[in-house]
């Protein structure tokens, strides 16, 4: 289990770089101890992402959303070291720090989009990038969706100087009842997948249920052709994946001859065994009940419902069950299991004391998902709905990144995470609003006032979308 | 769950009736024509018209008075280039009447019996502010589309303002791909199709068209006379700056074309040819990806820059939920101004945004005396809000079309006060109506 430690040694050879070490000498130490009981690399594509240079920062004069329901005004940010190092009223500037002043100004943690496709449907749109659906059978469990991201969709930058996103979860399409391993990225430009791979971010499984996977394979004639065989077809992978388990518990208990790989099963598997996240794309409310009942006979958990249109008719049941809930602010009308929208949704499903989150599932909203949940709250408040401004950014910061498995990571500015942060040139809620600056893990990667703090991917160099941007 | 129902109750203020004199008073009102925000204004409405709106203005003897202060009173919103009425969902082909791909027909197709006023998509498009919109047919088999139409958003029957105010056509991307394959097809096509017209204009009698191999059918023929006449306008989706200029120069040979461009991404890039060529333009509002090579340099400050550059713009919501979300166009507004304070990208001011959802595609469509604006004369589109109607924190209290009071109920409010509280109870949610 050399490859990583290697990997890491030929990237920093590469830059010249100082390291921080620690990060990347645990994953390998990790590694190596799952590598030992499971004889085989169970990390073949290892994050490379290391954190861009920054510098000590304060931030002053601002109003702060923590991004776990708290809120200070005229409040400082302290960041060092890629990581928050104080949140207070009134901080003591450290001799040497920048200091940006925030006067009228917000800062938040970076947005995470929770379901996006930047990467693996890049834009130009062609049909050599239609990268995110491997729809030739209803289980492909066994793919991965990172293989298919290319780090060179402008879709990225755009979502980080417009959006503030930091941190976005890349799913398979939902065309499969098992679509795939999701990869959880760092919105940083880079030219390998592997550079912008959150380290040690749990792996997720997208599944989906209705309408997508009965009209993809019914219209060929193959199973599953209705909701009935996509819950049959589901539950026999569910067994089959069982049986796969027990061979390598017995394996790992007896020894003897390791049992032959599978790499559906394997992802079933991780699921069992709690490793790996369910994504499920599920609009209804009567499927997103029959889908938790799966899980409860499988014995594995659901993390979130995505695209959950429908969630508002069942808080109770996700409350419950322990299950977040992604939602659009409005979407509607598109298929007919997208009927039913009501634009209080996640306002809803919040008061209901389930978790709420806004996601994207698109290359232009998630440009604005601070947008989407203004809009959403600003409905709810009409519908008597009362949540404060600063409660609802854990809709777009903690909420997903606990249902990444990374809320120990980011997703709120508490001492010791990740500095990833967004200085807004004014309240975060308004249209009139956009990121000023941007960090991602103490490193300014975008500010509105330095148009060479703006990335430009390869794709876009020497076209006329060159020249756009700036 | 009777908390929200008194407040639903409240937002609907007890209007009188059209033919009256109405006076909405105290309220920020906006005339939509660019101009900037009157605080403390008036606007008189009379028999389904605006008499006067804005400061200054008197209150006629005799008049109801509704006060609005703390609110926005402004023209209805309208879509600029929708499908709205068309679909009901998207992905249910028997409700979804955009485009039609086996008809015999392109140009000669009509909109009008397809709309549906008790779609839900304009209930819920009605209670966004919106009150008037652009319909358009899209492409499927041919690259016309047919002829689209102007409609209001009131709650009745009778949605439809002007039939056949225009025809569609698709010449960059996906007009290629209609009439064959390139661009050299889809420029020939519509070349033939034009001469066609022309023949056919001048003796229809003896005007062929009957056979199935024939290049334009009689039905086809006739829908594009007009448009080759100049009588009735021509909206052509194009996105590349090349497209753009080729249209434009089509006017060297059907010099009374009346185009109206809709898309147009890379319009920035010939802003000026536009502005010389007076050819106005319906674009996407936040497209900024380069979502297809003919988009490469689309960018956010598209909108902005062409109308820096003297061009007549207004936002519509091609390939952008046209069918369903024309309520996004307030959003995208609120969003060009906010662009004015990006160094390096060109938004537009306050006014300029709210005319561009308002008088600026009503202007564009031919039909700016009517719509689009709270100066005197045009019809009661009124709607007011509460609080800033491009900013994201507010919700419409109150909406006429032609003066009439409009409901603003959809399916999803009542789905919402369906499931606002989900305690026990005596009887299923299902009695609960």
């Amino acid at each position: 289990m050399m490859k990583p430690a290697f990997l890491l040694a030929a990237v920093l050879a590469l830059f010249g770089c100082a390291t921080t070490g620690s990060q990347s000498a645990s994953n390998s130490t990790a590694a190596q101890e799952r590598d030992t009981v499971s004889a085989f690399d169970p990390d073949p594509f290892p994050s490379t992402y290391r954190p861009y240079p920054g510098r000590p920062t304060v931030i002053q004069g601002a109003t702060i959303y923590d991004g776990e329901g708290g809120r200070i005004d005229n409040g400082m940010v302290y960041f060092a070291d890629g990581r928050i190092q104080a949140v207070a009223q009134t901080l003591e500037v450290p001799a040497g720090a920048t200091v940006v002043d925030g006067t009228g100004l917000w800062v938040t943690p970076g947005i995470i989009d929770i379901h996006s496709h930047l990467g693996n449907y890049p834009t130009p749109s062609v049909a050599a990038h239609q990268d995110g659906n491997e729809i030739t059978g209803n289980n492909t469990a066994n793919v991965w969706t990172e293989h298919s991201v290319w780090p060179q969709d402008p879709g990225f930058s755009r979502a980080l100087a417009n959006g503030g996103v930091t941190t976005l979860n890349i799913l398979p399409g939902s065309a499969n009842l098992f679509g795939g391993r999701s990869v959880t990225l760092r919105n940083v430009p880079a030219r390998t997948m592997q550079a912008m791979k959150f380290p040690d971010a749990p792996y997720g499984l997208k599944m989906a249920c209705g309408e997508n996977p009965k009209r993809v394979y019914g219209g060929r004639n193959q199973t599953p052709g209705s909701r009935m065989a996509n819950i049959a077809v589901a539950r026999q992978a569910w067994i089959d994946a069982q049986r796969y388990q027990r061979q390598w518990e017995n394996y790992r208990e007896n020894g003897g001859t390791p049992p032959a790989r599978n790499l559906r099963h394997e992802t079933l598997a991780g699921v069992m065994a709690g490793e790996i996240l369910v994504h499920n794309h599920c609009y209804r409310a009567d499927e997103m009940a029959i889908m938790m009942d799966m899980a409860e006979e499988f014995g594995y958990s659901i993390s979130t419902f995505q695209h959950a249109v429908e969630a508002y008719k069942i808080p109770d049941l996700l409350r419950e069950n322990g299950v977040c809930s992604a939602m659009w602010a409005d979407w509607w009308g598109f298929k007919m299991e997208a009927y039913d929208t009501v634009n209080e949704n996640i306002p809803m499903v919040h008061n209901g004391g389930a978790c709420a989150i806004v996601h994207s599932d698109d290359e232009n909203q998630i440009q604005r998902l601070n947008q989407e949940a203004a809009k959403a709250l600003a409905d709810g408040r009409r519908a008597g709905i009362d949540i404060s401004d600063a409660e609802a950014w854990q809709w777009l910061s903690i909420n997903p990144a606990r249902a990444l498995g990374i809320d120990d990571q980011t997703g709120s500015l508490v001492n010791g995470k990740r500095a990833d942060l967004v200085l807004w040139n004014g309240d975060p809620f308004s249209v009139y609003t956009r990121p000023q600056m941007v960090w991602i893990d103490g490193a300014l990667l975008y500010d509105m006032n330095n148009p060479e703090l703006r990335p430009i991917s390869d794709f876009e160099l020497g076209q006329p979308s060159e020249g756009s941007v700036r | 769950m009777k908390k929200l129902l008194a407040l639903a109750c409240a937002a609907f203020m007890a209007l009188p009736a059209a033919a009256q004199t109405l006076a909405i008073t105290g309220g920020t009102v906006v005339i939509g024509d660019g101009s900037e925000p009157i605080p403390g204004g008036t606007v008189v409405v009379r028999n389904g018209r605006v008499v006067a709106a804005g400061s200054n203005v008197s209150i006629p003897a005799g008049a109801q008075t509704v006060d609005a202060t703390g609110q926005w009173v402004t023209p209805g919103i309208v879509g600029g280039f929708t499908r709205l009425g068309l679909v009901e969902v998207s992905a249910v082909s028997e409700t979804n009447d955009v485009s039609a791909a086996e008809s015999e027909f392109s140009a000669g197709l009509d909109v009008v019996p397809a709309i549906n006023p008790l779609a839900a998509s304009i209930a819920v498009n009605r209670a966004g502010g919106i009150t008037r919109a652009v319909v358009a047919p899209g492409t499927s088999g041919a690259i016309f589309g047919g002829q689209g139409a102007i409609i209001d958003l009131g709650a009745d029957m009778d949605a439809i303002m002007r039939p056949r105010a225009f025809q569609f056509v698709e010449l960059g991307e996906r007009g290629a791909a209609r009439a064959g394959g390139s661009r050299s097809a889809s420029f020939a096509t519509f070349r033939n199709a034009l001469d066609q017209a022309q023949l056919y204009a001048r003796n229809p009698a003896g005007y062929g068209g009957r056979s199935a191999d024939s290049l334009l059918n009689r039905v086809d023929a006739a829908a594009l006379v007009p448009v080759v006449q100049g009588t009735v306008p021509l909206i052509v989706h194009v996105e590349q700056a090349r497209d753009i200029l080729n249209v434009i120069a089509l006017r060297e040979d059907y010099p009374r074309l009346r185009l109206i461009l809709v898309g147009v991404s890379e319009g920035w890039t010939v802003a000026s040819q536009l502005a010389a060529a007076n050819v106005p333009v319906i674009a996407s509002a936040l497209n900024d990806l380069p979502a297809e090579f003919e988009q490469l340099a689309a960018t956010q400050s598209n909108i902005g820059r062409m109308r820096a550059a003297g061009v007549q713009v207004a936002i519509g919501m091609i390939d952008d939920r046209d069918a369903h979300q024309i309520r996004y166009s307030t959003q995208y507004a609120g969003n060009l101004v906010a662009l004015g304070r990006v160094p390096g990208a060109t938004g537009l001011s306050w006014g300029e945004a709210f005319a561009a959802i308002s008088s600026w595609p009503a202007e564009i469509m031919g039909l700016g005396n009517e719509i689009g604006s709270l100066r005197p004369g045009r019809r009661a589109d009124v709607v007011i809000w509460d609080g800033d109607p491009l900013e994201l924190s507010s919700n419409v209290d109150v909406v006429l079309i032609d003066g009439v009071q409009q409901p603003l109920t959809s399916r999803q409010t009542r789905l919402r006060d369906r499931y606002l509280s989900i305690d026990e109870r005596e009887l299923p949610q299902a009695y609960e109506w």
